[in-house]
């Protein structure tokens, strides 16, 4: 058996990750490299990792949905910990004409009322009187996700470098996949970022079973749940690359939003308050492309763990003809 | 009518939030032939010019560019995001928003006032978005303002021309002051309405922004201001009340 071509792979986000494993799968010697200290050290360690194809349509591009149909079977393949329970769609009692906007654009969805909402989600009782359930839908937690990745990667022969901005001296690979964010945009000039924000709260008194979007004409926000009662409450959307803290306000209309779902996020922790910039093309839509030997896997912007699978999939073709 | 001296190409102001991206707002803005297109500075320059991107992308459009002062409810506030807006785009053009209530987005025409003094003693052109009320109207224009901009109805709500006695009643009092609708504008159909009142422009977002095709939206709202505008030159009909007696028909009994 011939060796595989050996493929460097800067960036250990999303979609360096998932590029470094599908083309280890296909036999390629794999070196990852990370400039942080860790996997998953830009934006793809903020997201909150929803696997919602159906739920997205609702502003973006058809394709974007098209191509992230596979993506669930992709993650519960490769991860542990992937959750297919679908997700839930509700607004504050004087925002429901959003339920019916939302409805409009998207497909895939059960319109359902009180006593459906709390027999999918006892806790929120019967403050809710609507709701869409989207039951093909489902979702991860990136933080686990990602260095379950990195592990598989590891297992498949792969390297993993971090602390490593650049290529490592004195080794030559067959082709180079960069998947670096917006530290790419020097060469892609088209690239920006799109400011992020979100909290992570400890809440011993609320279990959610899926992710749960709240519509708001203005603030839309979702919380999504993981183990131990932890919850993501995320996140705003800020044509902005200003990376620093979070304002007051964002902090304010996250956590309103938690508090309107439930009353009793009233009394969780704040465990971590994180801002990120989604590397973005202007049509906010993901791209491959090839410059020179360099594969380009970048403009994730909000759909890194929806397309990266996909986006993984067109690289390597690339790479392998 | 003259905004500040300037010929407007058209009488559809188009703002730039609230779009799925900035490819789909480019194409809305060709579709709509905006004659003015807003951005909003105070969200997205958290101090540090962390806008840039965005902003050059709003400038790469070719199309006159008003910025605003949108999130801004103190008269600090909006003199300071007016300032970084003239070095940003550098323009004197600065439409003028200090909100008084964070749900409904109300101004706060206390302020807003005492901020349209400031600016204009600055030399910014002022495009204050205020209420229909006409003594606001008379303190605006006072304190160096050639333009006004009243709601229709609360920003974002779509409701249309809430108040249509007193949006009739501002042009009619101040003939020959540029007047815009701002906020509350749904549908085309309003924005025609406001041009058949003899409204010189409309500004629009939320509607073309988050309609689900965008693009075919602002191609609507274009129609409808050139219809709107047509129809107010062609002087149209006036209403009959047809419950009221009238001459008497030839062979029929007089009504009444």
């Amino acid at each position: 058996m011939t060796a595989g071509p050996t493929i460097l792979v800067r960036g250990a986000g999303v979609a360096g990750l998932v590029t470094a494993v599908t083309l280890a799968e296909r036999g390629a010697r794999v070196t990852l490299t990370e400039s942080g200290s860790r996997v998953g050290s830009g934006a793809s360690w903020m997201a909150g990792g929803m696997l919602a194809p159906w739920c997205e349509a609702e502003d973006a591009p058809p394709e974007v949905t098209e191509h992230s149909l596979a993506s669930l079977s992709w993650w519960r393949a490769h991860v542990p910990g992937v959750e297919s329970n679908g997700s839930l769609v509700l607004a504050p009692a004087r925002d429901t004409a959003e339920i019916t906007r939302f409805a409009r654009r998207t497909s895939h969805f059960q319109e359902i009322g009180g006593e459906e909402i709390m027999r999918l989600e006892p806790d929120l009782g019967s403050r809710f009187s609507r709701a869409l359930f989207f039951p093909g839908e489902g979702h991860l937690d990136p933080r686990k996700a990602l260095p379950a990745l990195a592990e598989r990667l590891i297992s498949l022969g792969g390297r993993l470098l971090t602390d490593e901005a650049d290529a490592p001296a004195g080794v030559s690979f067959d082709r180079t996949v960069d998947c670096t964010g917006l530290r790419a945009r020097e060469t892609l000039k088209t690239l920006r970022g799109v400011r992020g924000e979100m909290i992570l709260l400890r809440c011993q008194d609320v279990t959610l079973h899926r992710p749960v979007r709240m519509l708001h004409p203005r603030i839309p926000i979702y919380i999504v749940p993981r183990a131990d009662h932890l919850f993501m409450v995320g996140a705003t959307m800020v044509e902005s690359e200003n990376a620093g803290p979070m304002t007051l306000r964002s902090m304010s209309e996250l956590l309103s939003a938690a508090w309107v779902l439930h009353p009793g996020f009233a009394e969780a922790d704040i465990v971590e308050m994180g801002t990120g910039l989604r590397p973005s093309y202007p049509d906010n839509v993901p791209l491959v492309t090839q410059e020179k030997q360099t594969v380009y896997v970048n403009g994730m912007y909000r759909h890194g763990y929806l397309l990266s699978p996909w986006l993984a999939a067109q690289a390597a073709d690339m790479i392998f003809g | 009518m003259l905004f500040y001296g300037t010929r407007l190409s058209s009488p559809l102001m188009l703002g730039t939030a609230q779009y799925p991206s900035p490819a789909i707002l480019s194409s809305a803005v060709r579709e709509a032939d905006a004659g003015v297109i807003t951005v909003s500075l105070r969200r997205e320059a958290a101090g540090q010019r962390a806008g840039q991107a965005f902003w050059s992308l709003i400038r790469d459009l070719g199309v006159p560019v008003l910025p605003n002062t949108a999130g801004c409810h103190t008269v600090k506030e909006a003199v300071t995001t007016a300032h970084m807006a003239r070095e940003v785009f550098e323009t004197d053009w600065v439409k003028l928003e200090v909100i008084g209530e964070s749900d409904t987005l109300q101004p706060d025409v206390f302020g807003l006032v005492e901020a349209a003094r400031i600016l204009c003693s600055e030399g910014f052109r002022v495009f204050p978005y205020t209420t229909e009320d006409l003594v606001v109207a008379e303190r605006l224009l006072a304190a160096g303002c050639e333009v006004l901009m009243p709601w229709g109805a609360p920003i974002g709500s779509g409701k249309g021309l809430n108040n249509v006695f007193g949006l009739r009643a501002l042009r009619a009092h101040f003939p020959d002051v540029p007047l815009v609708v701002d906020a509350g504008i749904g549908l085309p159909s309003h924005a025609a309405q406001a041009l058949e009142l003899g409204y010189d422009a409309v500004l629009i977002n939320t509607a073309v922004a988050k309609a689900g095709d965008p693009v075919a939206m602002a191609r609507a709202f274009r129609l409808a201001v050139e219809a709107g505008r047509l129809a107010y030159g062609a002087d149209p009909m006036e209403a009959r009340d047809m419950a009221s007696p009238s001459t008497p028909l030839p062979g029929r009994p007089m009504l009444g």
